[in-house]
């Protein structure tokens, strides 16, 4: 009888989390063709460890800069860990989680987060941190990025966030259900479709210019990460002409660079120097570069990073150029694919991919 | 902290766990800790108020129950020594001592309540009367003021009409004032009944545990499936009067009349529910309301604790006063035996509800809500004969179908009179309601409702909740629908546990993206 209830008990137990877990599974959103920079900070994990140099920050290193071309042109293996809006602590947790898992030899850091000092969006949370395996990395990141009408608990049970798409589900979110698909190349976001620069922006004066304490705090912390691991660290500034990037921001950032003896570059002083052309090299009128502009930006900035950190060329260590020939093909089907739809369809219609039929789990 | 906040809900289980742990004689003080915490929670200087009519109700009451005993040991020395009129003279002193007391402690507390929920209520009808510029206090409403002080101010006359002695213990009084689950909307718990199981010592009980948690789910399934949704569409149609008349003042009626019964009754089962998991009993506060024939009927089962609170610390002392009954006597021999007798029941009537319309809000709306409870009372009761004469000569007009239409004509009445909840506003809630006899849109209402901030998922669920009330009524009737279910088989049992629970956790209306709403009684 004892026997039978503890049986019982247990069944009902094994029902209760199994109906949970499933419940969760389904609804959590899948950002397989819409959103997909929602997979980009889970999808390291599959491609974590051997990276000499790791980029670190918000969209404008996830498609502003090709690891795949900087393979091509120098052997150097890199990995771009950024998702949109990722704010300044959320890449400090990041990066601390990634050297559990690597040592690189160089870290770069895209500086516009420095203008964010408090939490800004929820959803831009999540897309950065639902994504993170769970650490205390993730809980610092949590409890750093939280806005106030949000709870830590529904990070660790996102089904508590998710409950509400149940009336949103789509044949999607039971295709993945536990599958998924690789869509990006090192952490970087082929985008091959061209919408050219119309207007410069104006830069709307603003009350303060000053980056928040907060901001520095973090770009302190990244600084003595890189420091107490020995790893240089690079500050850079994407070439992107939207959002505006102040002379006084600038001017803050070579200060500091130059008070940590650190190597700042500013992307948007260099743009003839890096071979950028606004009216073929962006696809969003100047955000973000496309295929031809991350490639521009991985030539130009690989040898910069090759020269001056004496980094090797893989391309001669059979076992990595193995691995990396993969990545390649990778890579340059999907951009196959993307002109293939521009083509056919005068836009793209999805960003190709493939799916990954192993479990995720 | 918000009762289907997760801060609640772990503030909860970490009660629940400790006071299976704790030695059995602590748990009461644990509860007390606990109520105290849940009460700073709102905000640390609201301790001051609950605090202050906690202590000067235990002393009062301790003073009371002292000159009780005085005046019984006095009567039982010298019960041979007096004669029927100086023991008369005696206990007549001491119940003005005692009265004393009473009358201090309710004027002190009651006074409390009055200049914080009230005082710019009164500054606002000064200034529109004489044209002052009197600036508002804006005094903080301190969480269930109305709520505790009504408790407690119903123990103090039970002491002071010698219903029972006072508790001793200051610290357990002030467990019985401030228990952290009715303290918020109530109910309002008489001291006799609900400290036969506060202070007791409680094993951990299975029983116990399993009902109050269904008890819990169930309030939790109407709060967030129905009540949070259907704030949404009301506050729709109530926030633009000016497009939503006609057919939409039936239809804001409608959900109102649901979404308060789900959100009220929700918040009563979670309160319940609680208190049932730690082995107390909280009287309860509703049965079936909107199945009731009548507005007697109707007050008898909606919001019982506050009905019977009126009743019998205003209605009844009314009714049997000195001077009532004087006027009473007078009415008699001037107007006639049938006017007559009717003065007094009138007045206690306007009295009962004037205080119960003050009782749930500073303003005229509430207070029009409870006059026009009481013109429906009063006009029920004179309607009486003649309903007594159609019942005569229609026989058929009885039975299932006739009760089915009393009730459906109460809720329809009640509803309408509620809806003042909801617009605060006197003359607008009459045009609204005007509006539904001269505006003909009700083709409109039909399209429109898909305009009120809900889509059809959200009507669906709302529809699946109001069933699923309406079902768990119906078989409320035969019976506590727990212990029915506790009668099924255990494959039964698990599958309805589970329905509950994933519904409330799928489709419930709460996280990012939804207001985390108050509970209506909250405000009161």
């Amino acid at each position: 009888m004892k026997k039978k209830r503890i049986l019982a008990i247990v069944l009902i137990a094994v029902l209760l989390i199994g109906g949970l877990g499933l419940a969760q599974a389904i609804l959590m959103p899948k950002y397989i063709n819409d959103i997909i920079e929602g997979r980009l900070i889970e999808e390291y994990y599959d491609n974590a460890g051997g990276n000499d140099v790791i980029f670190v920050g918000d969209c404008e290193v996830y498609e502003n800069i090709s690891p795949i071309k900087m393979w091509e042109e120098y052997g150097i293996t890199s990995y771009i860990r950024g998702s949109s809006q990722q704010l300044i602590w959320q890449s400090y947790y990041l990066l601390e989680e990634m050297l559990q898992y690597e040592q690189p030899k160089v870290v770069v850091f895209n500086v516009l987060s420095m203008k964010y000092n408090e939490p800004q969006n929820e959803a831009y949370n999540r897309l950065t941190l639902d994504g993170m395996k769970w650490s205390s990395y993730k809980w610092d990141a949590v409890q750093a990025s939280m806005m106030d009408d949000e709870d830590w608990i529904t990070y660790l049970f996102p089904l508590l966030r998710y409950h509400s798409r149940w009336s949103e589900l789509t044949a999607e979110d039971f295709t993945y259900l536990f599958k998924t698909k690789k869509s990006f190349h090192q952490g970087y976001l082929m985008r091959t479709d061209v919408r050219p620069v119309t207007s410069y922006p104006t830069a709307t004066p603003l009350a303060d210019y000053q980056f928040g304490e907060n901001s520095y705090k973090y770009l302190d912390m990244i600084r003595e990460l890189c420091e107490k691991n020995d790893i240089p660290l690079v500050l850079m500034k994407a070439p992107s002409i939207y959002p505006v990037w102040y002379d006084e921001w600038e001017e803050q950032m070579e200060d500091y660079a130059a008070e940590h003896n650190l190597m700042y570059i500013n992307f948007l002083e260099l743009i003839d120097e890096v071979g950028i052309d606004f009216n073929t090299d962006t696809y969003d009128n100047g955000l973000h570069l496309n295929l031809p502009g991350a490639e521009k930006m991985a030539h130009y900035f690989g040898k910069i990073l090759q020269d001056t950190y004496d980094l090797p060329d893989h391309r001669s260590d059979p076992e990595v150029a193995a691995a990396w020939q993969e990545k390649v093909d990778f890579y340059h089907e999907m951009e196959a694919d993307q002109y293939r739809e521009l083509e056919e369809y005068g836009y793209l219609k999805s960003y190709g991919g493939r799916p990954v039929d192993e479990s995720k789990e | 902290m918000l009762f289907t906040s997760y801060n609640f809900i772990a503030f909860l289980i970490v009660i629940f766990l400790l006071y299976y742990l704790v030695p059995k004689k602590f748990q009461w003080v644990l509860l007390l800790a606990g109520s105290y915490f849940f009460y700073a929670c709102a905000g640390i200087h609201f301790l001051a108020y609950i605090f202050a009519t906690t202590v000067t109700t235990w002393w009062a009451a301790k003073r009371m129950t002292a000159i009780q005993q005085e005046q019984a040991a006095y009567l039982k020395v010298h019960k041979a020594e007096l004669d029927r009129e100086q023991k008369k003279a005696y206990k007549a002193g001491m119940k003005k001592r005692t009265r004393h007391w009473m009358l201090a402690c309710l004027l002190f507390n009651l006074g409390i309540l009055a200049v914080i929920k009230y005082t710019d209520f009164m500054i606002s009808n000064i200034n529109s009367i004489f044209h002052t510029g009197f600036t508002f206090m804006n005094f903080a409403l301190p969480m269930g003021i109305s709520f505790y002080t009504f408790q407690s101010m119903g123990y103090l006359i039970d002491v002071y009409r010698a219903k029972y002695p006072c508790q001793d213990s200051l610290p357990k009084f002030a467990l019985f004032v401030s228990f952290f689950p009715q303290l918020v909307q109530g109910p309002i718990s008489r001291y006799d009944a609900l400290s036969q199981t506060l202070y007791e010592e409680h094993s951990l009980d299975w029983n116990n545990i399993r009902f109050g948690l269904q008890r819990i789910l169930w309030g939790f399934f109407k709060k967030l499936l129905v009540a949070d949704r259907l704030v949404v569409a009301v506050k729709a149609l109530v926030g633009s009067p000016e497009e939503y008349t006609g057919a939409y003042v039936v239809l804001a009626v409608f959900f109102y009349a649901i979404q308060l019964y789900a959100d009220f009754t929700g918040g009563i089962d979670i309160t319940i529910g609680i208190a049932e998991v730690f082995g107390i009993r909280v009287t309860e506060n509703f049965i079936r309301p909107y199945f009731s024939k009548n507005i007697n009927e109707y007050w008898t089962r909606w919001h019982i604790t506050m009905g019977t609170w009126f009743k019998d610390y205003i209605f009844y002392p009314i009714s049997v006063c000195g001077w009532m009954l004087k006027l009473s006597k007078w009415s008699r021999e001037k107007l006639g035996k049938e006017a007559g007798k009717r003065v007094p029941v009138y007045l206690a009537n306007i009295v009962v509800w004037f205080t119960t319309g003050l009782w749930h809000g500073a303003s005229w709306n509430f207070i029009v809500w409870g006059m026009l409870n009481c013109v429906v009372t009063l006009v029920s009761y004179e309607l009486e004969p003649l309903y007594a004469r159609f019942h005569e000569k229609v026989p058929a007009a009885s039975g299932r179908w006739y009760d089915g239409f009393q009730a459906i004509r109460t809720f329809w009445i009640m509803g309408f009179i509620r809806i003042l909840d909801c617009y605060r506003d006197v003359p607008l809630t009459f045009h609204q309601v005007g509006t539904v006899f001269t505006t003909g849109n009700w083709g409109s209402m039909f399209t429109g409702i898909s305009a009120l901030g809900l889509g059809a998922a959200d009507y669906g669920v709302i529809l699946f909740g109001a069933v699923m009330m309406f079902l768990v009524s119906l078989k409320g009737r035969s019976g506590s629908v727990r212990k029915q279910l506790a009668e099924k088989s255990v494959p039964v049992q698990v599958i309805v546990w589970f329905l509950l629970f994933f519904s409330i956790l799928i489709l419930g209306a709460y996280g990012v993206g939804y207001d985390s709403n108050q509970f209506i009684y909250n405000q009161f």
